[in-house]
């Protein structure tokens, strides 16, 4: 081998190995974070195949004709209502010569016309309309046209197969794939069922975010009960976390799910808590309808259950706030988030009030959300400067496994073990 | 005229003072540019439009605006920045002996340590502006931003 086919090759290759201390994952090599080609792989493993991917909720698109354009993965996916009421979802790219159709976000269409050459395609993606497809006659002969054996059948939009629970919506290219319900399982499936019980939503609104980081990150983020208490301060300073709350966490049977469940103690005093060392007894709000909380019905106990649906969402109880929090990859290195805020059609006006009240702490700017971005921001940074280092998720031991406290970064590690099953890596 | 003119430089003043003090970081005197009985909403163009109540920040009283400037020196962790305020004329829709509604754009620009500055966040203000005996005082501003995606996240005033 000559030099130059040396460096082809080394071009070539594959990322360098990942070294997985112990052949487990409490130590997850940076090298996950920050490459590209790995992440390219990723979308194939995580969003385009085997997995049910978010794509909305059914109550974003009410009536028939509604429409709404989102993301699984980095594939633009439009989901519509159409005159049966049924929902669909189709890929975003024309079957013609590939235009990116579907500009506006939402909407209220009969058909969906790609503007380029006007094929247009049913509210189920099906292929209906195609100009000149038998020639134009001209001098008493036909000029073009499509060749004899077109046919439109076999042109329509790629379409998505698609799964409803509740009023969610998922939807995935992989037609062989599990059903939603045995891909989600059992234990998380609890959770899912108890915020989407059959109520019909209401949608309250959206909150849009591009955190610099790996899109794990974020799914990390609600797989780790260690930091809420340490870097929310605001969550401590005004009382809605202790270290010794009620919880458990729980996980699906491949540990790429997971639920992180708890429920607020009672006022006790601060020395008996936590060594949480910024608790502040005395601190006040000036304004207490911030966490003017009202247990409900449907909470069954826990004041606050955290979901990650491995790879594309989280859905969030936080006592009266609740959301889908939508996760759209942009490369290896950055993700769009979207917070779809809502609550239920038999909502009293005073509690629609206290979610959107209680909504302040959530989000892009939220008291105790706005700084996840940031610290995922920031290790993103340390990651990218140091490639061969590993992280260290060693609270709690170095196995996987379902707990009954909140000091344990398990459900990171679980994570990891899937992937590496997965990715073969 | 002269009354209408009084009001307009009044106005702009007051908008002047906004920006001098948001991005000088002085959250004490932020609050106090407010009524205690008063509305603050960050509010993406998207919702505001649609109809959909939900915003990025919602406050309604003095007392949740003191307890984001609290949150803000206190319990937010987040990368230090500048931040800069550029806004534009505004538009005085109705002006009363007691009240002024108006409107007027703005433009923020944020600058991280070491780094470039770069377009933050721009949009809209829909002002209510009350007549006090302290001067104008603000008793409804809601940003409604054109800013499709926030830069990963908003932690001062805008
Ligand atoms: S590319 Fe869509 S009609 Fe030609
Ligand atoms: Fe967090």
């Amino acid at each position: 081998m000559n030099a130059i086919d040396a460096t082809l090759t080394q071009l070539q290759s594959s990322p360098s190995a990942l070294n997985w201390y112990e052949n487990g994952t409490s130590r997850i090599p940076f090298r996950v974070y920050t490459d590209a080609e790995r992440h390219r792989k990723e979308l194939e493993a995580f969003f385009y195949k085997n997995h049910w991917c978010y794509v909305g909720l059914e109550a974003e698109i009410p009536n028939v004709g509604d429409f709404k354009r989102t993301a699984i993965g980095e594939r633009s996916v439009v989901m519509s209502r159409a005159e049966d009421g049924s929902v669909h979802v189709f890929e975003n790219v024309c079957a013609h010569r590939g235009m990116q159709f579907c500009r506006e976000r939402h909407g209220n269409r009969k058909d969906f016309v790609c503007p380029y050459h006007q094929w247009s395609y049913s509210l189920k993606g099906d292929l209906q309309g195609v100009p000149f497809i038998r020639g134009v006659k001209q001098d008493g002969k036909v000029n073009g046209g499509m060749p004899p054996d077109f046919k439109k059948e076999e042109h329509g939009l790629t379409k998505l197969r698609v799964a409803t629970r509740g009023g969610v919506v998922f939807a995935t290219f992989d037609h062989a794939m599990e059903s939603f319900e045995d891909f989600v399982g059992e234990a998380v499936l609890h959770y899912f069922d108890r915020m989407f019980n059959g109520r019909k939503l209401k949608i309250l609104g959206y909150n849009r975010q591009r955190i610099p980081g790996n899109w794990k990150l974020m799914q990390e983020n609600i797989k780790d009960p260690y930091h809420p208490g340490l870097l929310h301060t605001w969550f401590v300073t005004f009382g809605l976390w202790r270290a010794d709350n009620k919880a458990e966490l729980k996980m699906d049977r491949h540990f790429r799910h997971a639920a992180m469940i708890s429920t607020r103690g009672n006022a006790q005093a601060a020395n008996e808590v936590s060594k949480v060392s910024s608790f502040k007894e005395t601190m006040q709000l000036h304004d207490a309808r911030f966490l003017d909380i009202v247990p409900e019905a449907w909470w069954n106990g826990p004041t606050a259950v955290m979901t990650t649906l491995f790879p594309s969402v989280i859905l969030q109880q936080q006592v009266n706030s609740v959301s889908t929090r939508h996760i759209q990859p942009r490369g290896n290195g950055e993700f769009d988030f979207v917070w779809t805020h809502f609550g239920y059609e038999d909502d009293a006006p005073e509690m629609t009030e206290r979610r959107l009240r209680q909504s302040n702490l959530f989000g892009p700017a939220g008291f105790v959300s706005a700084d996840d971005g940031e610290v995922i921001e920031l290790s993103q940074k340390g990651f990218e400067q140091k490639p061969d280092h590993r992280a260290l998720a060693e609270l709690g031991g170095r196995d996987v496994g379902d707990t009954d406290h909140m000091v344990t970064e398990t459900l990171i590690r679980g994570m990891y073990a899937y992937w590496r099953k997965v990715m073969g890596e | 005229m002269s009354e209408q003119l009084e009001t307009y430089f009044a106005v702009t003043q007051l908008h002047a003072r906004y920006a001098t003090v948001v991005d000088a970081k002085d959250w004490d005197a932020w609050c106090e540019l407010f009524v205690d009985d008063c509305v603050y909403r960050i509010q993406p163009r998207e919702n505001y439009e649609r109809g959909f109540p939900l915003a990025t920040l919602s406050f309604t009283s003095k007392g949740m605006l003191k307890d984001r400037a609290y949150g803000i020196r206190e319990t937010l962790f987040h990368d230090p920045y500048y931040q800069r305020h550029v806004i534009g004329a505004p538009l005085i829709l109705e002006s009363s002996a007691t009240h002024i509604d108006c409107e007027s754009n703005y433009a923020v620009f944020r600058t991280k340590l070491s780094e470039l500055s770069t377009v933050f966040n721009v949009g809209r203000y829909i002002d209510r502006i009350v007549r006090t005996p302290e001067g104008l005082r603000f008793q409804s501003r809601q940003c409604v931003y054109d800013s499709e995606m926030i830069p990963n996240s908003i932690i001062y005033p805008i």
